[in-house]
């Protein structure tokens, strides 16, 4: 039985801008990749173009069958994950001193990118079952912490400090959109500034200096303070309407770092100028106002969530990234999100995209305040 | 019910969720107006930046910690090196520049051009070594001509400088440009593609602790490449110094006797576990690594049948021979099967089953109890006491005494060695122990191979009555101003009581080995110090039946036995305990012994710096004692 109402209400707009970026996304990448070398690195280009395929493919699963299923099986999906984690540390690949690479048949994927979707789905599930107008309680509000600090721990592990700090964030986002109590609030609050100096001072030196140079970068010259010189370089001198593609002399002479991935946004900005750059920024806060609309036509609490939740995550990511690289973050390695390289990103947003088209053209099921499975 | 009329519904969302609008548009509108400052506002004078590409920044190596013996003589140092580097960005046009370069300083244009060559695709103001380790005259051209050579200068950096020879090559091991592989594991903490590391020895076990911290600067360059305006410095923090435990004199002593034989020689205070003395021989040149072995070189290394890379003073396994007899001696002893007036006749051979074991005195040795069997090294006595201990009771002392395991000195491959047990026999070849075997284990052939650092603690044990330290060589770790802030405390594996009287005969039987006519070991008596020791000739072929020994001579070199000899001194306070294994050396008595001797002379007796002499009388010795003939 097809209902031609699914049709109706699909949300082409929303699809058409992540095709957008994506597109954007994969121009300035092949850019990016011509740095320090003759010719673009093309193999992980062709790489990046198949993800994008896997990612489409992964949207349009993610759209086919009712959401209200993920809601249903929230827990499973949220414990595969987990496994998954636990796999990278037992079984992860070594690159560059971190676990953080899954090697699934042929491909190697990263099970921390898609640990971000399963603590948004099962956050929703759980804070659409207890979640009142009265705000949650300290209570109700353990099982969510349990939730995410597993996760966040694992992730720590590995070490990939900037998922786990986004998990953070995400979740709080969440947990703050749904009310907390305002006395659980300020306790929560108080108490977490008490006890943050007090962390402090069992901290090593080594460590203490790390997030010192994490909060700011000028305290580390030589490596993340320079790398944001250059990025800010990068940046200014792409002016209005930047100095051309593939023509970026700070990407081209390798000045930037990691000039595919974490600091794409320097690459774009330098060739494209402030009207290239400008736009992907206005772009990319449209899919977050796109996905708190989906949220609001939403007629159910989960589906709800479960858009602020995404919107959330994107919305974190870009500001991490995209303030980072203009120096007016902590350096840390988030990925800007259908720009950056890498597979696991990209499948990442891209399934997260179709759960949105999922809940956007699913709405008339919903009569408000009930809850009905087809 | 209360909680149902709560319940949140679509009207409940629709005030947060136009809340959290408003909050991204403000969010992105604050990252747009960055975006506008940056490109529109600020735009010109960054892209006046990116044109020069001026801000570049430049490393600057640590000081690595200095060497020292114990009494303070410098080892290991530090020595300024000039390399010829050139940034390719600022020397164009390049090739102008590398014919200018090969004209002023007389250099194959080819060689320079090879190596811009192949730095080709890294980003072209990365600095490119041209030539490593230039000479001053060098470096003065280039400096005279800087006008006339844009992008190119010299590189000063500090380089390992070892003493070349007698330096103790294998305990002080040597650097290497480090290994991607390791690097791409992550655990080396603040180490870069390209730097040098620790790759044997003490480099390497205290790599962390000498290496220091790297520093550097972020400079604003002119269009030649000198540097404008320093923006921004990191000092270097100096790695720490490490004061070793060896005492120079003893080990140029030990390095020198054994420089034209293969062995090695371990001296240990048997107070507390300290290496005196660990030499290995042949050695080799740790400053060849500093500048890089070229293939030929290596090859050499590597294929030389003594195994220079070897540090056989804890890698080498040899068996015991009869300085096992000491470990026989002290089983049988206090198991119960002898006491010191057990006596047994030598006939010069001993018959068990069908087999007849030979004593290494035709002749044989007569009546004889313990204290004169170990003096003598009569190994028809031992034979017997080991036949009536059996080998598990022999193993059980040769374990305490740390035989047969690694003893956790602080370097890499260390050999664990073998004592056997009828359990281990069963296990490795599925059957049983045959009694004869105990026979040769007793006088310490056999399956039994020990690593002269084993038998240098265990000679220490037996000389401060029963105490096992693990050896240690860092005496104190200093920072580079000479304050101590780290000095490792012995360390004590295991302590286990024997019996006083018992260790006493043993001892007074080591005593006669050296000071007695008829002890093995009597021409290395040392005049004004009572040293003990035991001798001991490890076959390296079976000994054939009535093959005679005087024919030994005419034996092929590699089939001649090894020259054990094991010894600590003063007799009543042991200060120094050393072993001694000379590869093929024939006779404990005559190739052995008199390297520890002079070690322990060296150690004892001389006040201050040594005397290069001793070396002479060390061979006279050798060479007087060749005719005698013992174990």
């Amino acid at each position: 039985m097809f209902d031609r109402r699914l049709i109706n209400y699909f949300n082409w707009k929303l699809l058409g801008i992540t095709l957008l970026v994506g597109g954007f996304g994969l121009m300035v990448l092949y850019s990016s990749l011509k740095a320090g070398e003759p010719s673009p690195n093309q193999i992980l280009f062709t790489k990046q173009i198949m993800w994008f395929s896997g990612g489409l493919v992964l949207m349009v699963a993610a759209f086919l069958f009712n959401y209200k299923h993920l809601d249903r099986w929230a827990y499973v999906v949220y414990a595969l994950l987990i496994l998954l984690l636990i796999g990278v540390l037992l079984f992860g690949k070594h690159v560059a001193g971190a676990r953080r690479w899954l090697a699934v048949g042929p491909v190697s994927i990263q099970p921390s990118e898609l640990a971000k979707i399963g603590v948004i789905i099962v956050l929703s599930h759980y804070y659409s079952k207890v979640a009142d107008t009265r705000g949650l309680t300290f209570r109700e509000l353990l099982l969510p912490m349990g939730l995410t600090l597993i996760p966040v721990a694992l992730i720590i592990k590995q070490p990939d400090l900037g998922t786990a700090v986004l998990i953070l964030l995400i979740a709080s986002t969440v947990t703050l959109f749904m009310k907390v109590e305002r006395r659980t609030l300020i306790g929560m609050i108080s108490s977490g500034a008490a006890l943050i100096p007090l962390t402090w001072f069992f901290l090593k030196g080594y460590q203490k200096q790390r997030i010192l140079t994490f909060l700011d970068p000028d305290r580390d010259p030589l490596g993340a303070g320079y790398h944001i010189i250059q990025s800010k370089i990068a940046i200014g001198s792409g002016m209005a309407f930047g100095k051309g593609f593939q023509k970026g002399t700070q990407n081209i002479l390798a000045f930037i770092p990691e000039q595919h991935t974490d600091f794409i946004f320097s690459v774009m900005a330098e060739e494209w100028g402030f009207v290239g750059a400008g736009a992907m920024i206005v772009l990319l806060m449209m899919i977050i106002i796109r996905s708190l609309q989906v949220a609001h036509g939403c007629r159910e609490p989960f589906g709800t969530i479960l858009g602020v939740g995404i919107a959330a995550m994107i919305f974190w990511q870009v500001v991490i990234n995209v303030g980072m690289v203009m120096g007016l973050m902590p350096v840390v390695g988030v990925p800007l999100p259908l720009v950056s390289y890498g597979g696991s990103s990209v499948m990442t947003i891209m399934i997260s995209m179709g759960i949105l088209l999922n809940i956007s053209m699913r709405r008339f099921m919903f009569e408000d305040g009930k809850r009905v499975l087809k | 019910m209360a909680n149902y009329l709560k319940a949140i519904d679509s009207e409940w969302f629709k005030p947060r969720l136009s809340m959290s609008v408003l909050i991204v548009a403000v969010v992105f509108t604050v990252i747009l107006v960055r975006l506008f400052y940056l490109q529109i506002v600020e735009g010109e004078s960054y892209r006046a930046l990116s044109e020069n590409n001026s801000i570049r920044v430049q490393e600057i190596v640590a000081q690595r910690g200095l060497i020292f013996d114990k009494r303070g003589e410098l080892l290991v140092e530090n020595r300024p090196s000039f390399d010829l580097v050139m940034i390719p960005k600022d020397a164009k046009p390049v090739d102008v520049t590398l014919g200018k370069l090969s004209r002023y300083l007389n250099l194959p244009e080819e060689e320079l051009r090879a190596r811009v060559e192949n730095s080709k695709g890294k980003p072209a103001f990365k600095p490119v070594v041209l030539k490593q380790d230039i000479n001053r005259d060098l470096v003065a051209a280039v400096e005279v001509n800087q006008y006339d050579l844009p992008g190119v200068f010299i590189d000063v950096s500090i380089r390992r400088q070892y003493m070349g020879r007698l330096g103790a090559c294998h305990l002080i091991g040597y650097l290497g440009e480090v290994d991607p592989e390791e690097l791409k594991k992550g655990k080396l903490l603040g180490i870069k593609q390209g730097d040098m590391v620790g790759k044997s020895g003490v480099e390497k076990t205290y790599d962390p602790i000498l290496r220091g911290e790297r520093g550097g600067r972020q400079v604003e360059v002119n269009a030649s490449g000198q540097i404008r305006r320093v923006l921004n410095k990191i000092d270097p923090v100096p790695g720490y110094n490490l004061v070793l435990t060896i005492d120079y004199r003893v080990q140029k002593q030990a390095e020198l006797a054994l420089s034209d034989v293969t062995g090695a020689a371990v001296a240990l205070d048997p107070q507390n576990g300290n290496i005196l003395a660990i030499a290995s021989s042949p050695a080799f040149d740790q400053n060849m690594f500093v500048v890089g072995l070229t293939r030929d070189q290596w090859k050499a290394l590597i294929s030389n049948p003594s195994h220079p890379m070897t540090n056989k003073a804890v890698q080498g396994e040899y068996p015991p021979a009869s300085t096992y007899k000491i470990i026989t001696a002290i089983a049988g002893l206090e198991e119960g099967v002898i006491n010191e007036n057990t006596m047994f006749y030598c006939p010069g051979h001993y018959v068990f089953g069908k087999r007849v074991y030979r004593c290494w005195k035709n002749e044989g040795h007569g009546y004889l109890a313990v204290e004169d069997a170990i003096a003598q090294s009569c190994d028809v006595f031992f034979y017997q006491v080991g036949q009536r201990l059996g080998v598990d009771r022999i193993a059980k002392y040769a374990m305490k005494f740390g035989l047969g395991s690694s003893t956790g000195v602080e370097l890499d491959h260390e050999s664990r060695g073998l004592i056997p047990t009828s359990e281990w026999k069963k296990k490795r070849f599925g059957v049983p122990w045959q009694s004869g075997e105990t026979l040769s284990i007793a006088i310490g052939q056999g399956y039994n191979v020990t690593t002269p650092i084993q038998l240098a603690v265990m000679i220490a044990a037996v000389a401060n009555e029963g105490i096992r330290y693990k050896p240690k060589f860092i005496k104190g770790i200093e920072t580079p101003e000479g304050k101590i802030i780290d000095q490792p405390k012995a360390e004590i594996l295991e302590r286990f009581s024997l019996n006083k009287h018992n260790l006493e005969i043993v001892k007074a039987g080591l005593w006669k080995v050296v000071n007695s006519q008829r002890g093995t070991a009597w021409r290395s008596k040392i005049e004004g110090i009572d040293m003990c020791g035991k001798t001991g000739t490890a076959q390296v072929v079976g000994r054939k039946k009535g093959e005679a020994e005087r024919s030994e001579k005419t034996r092929p070199a590699h089939y001649r036995p090894h020259a054990w000899f094991v010894a600590y001194a003063p007799a009543q306070d042991p200060k120094i305990a050393v072993a001694v294994i000379v590869e093929h050396g024939e006779h404990g008595s005559s190739a052995a012994a008199p390297i520890a001797k002079e070690m322990i002379k060296t150690y004892l007796l001389e006040p201050e710096e040594g005397s290069s002499l001793i070396n002479a009388d060390i061979k006279n010795d050798r060479i007087s004692e060749e005719k005698k003939d013992n174990v």
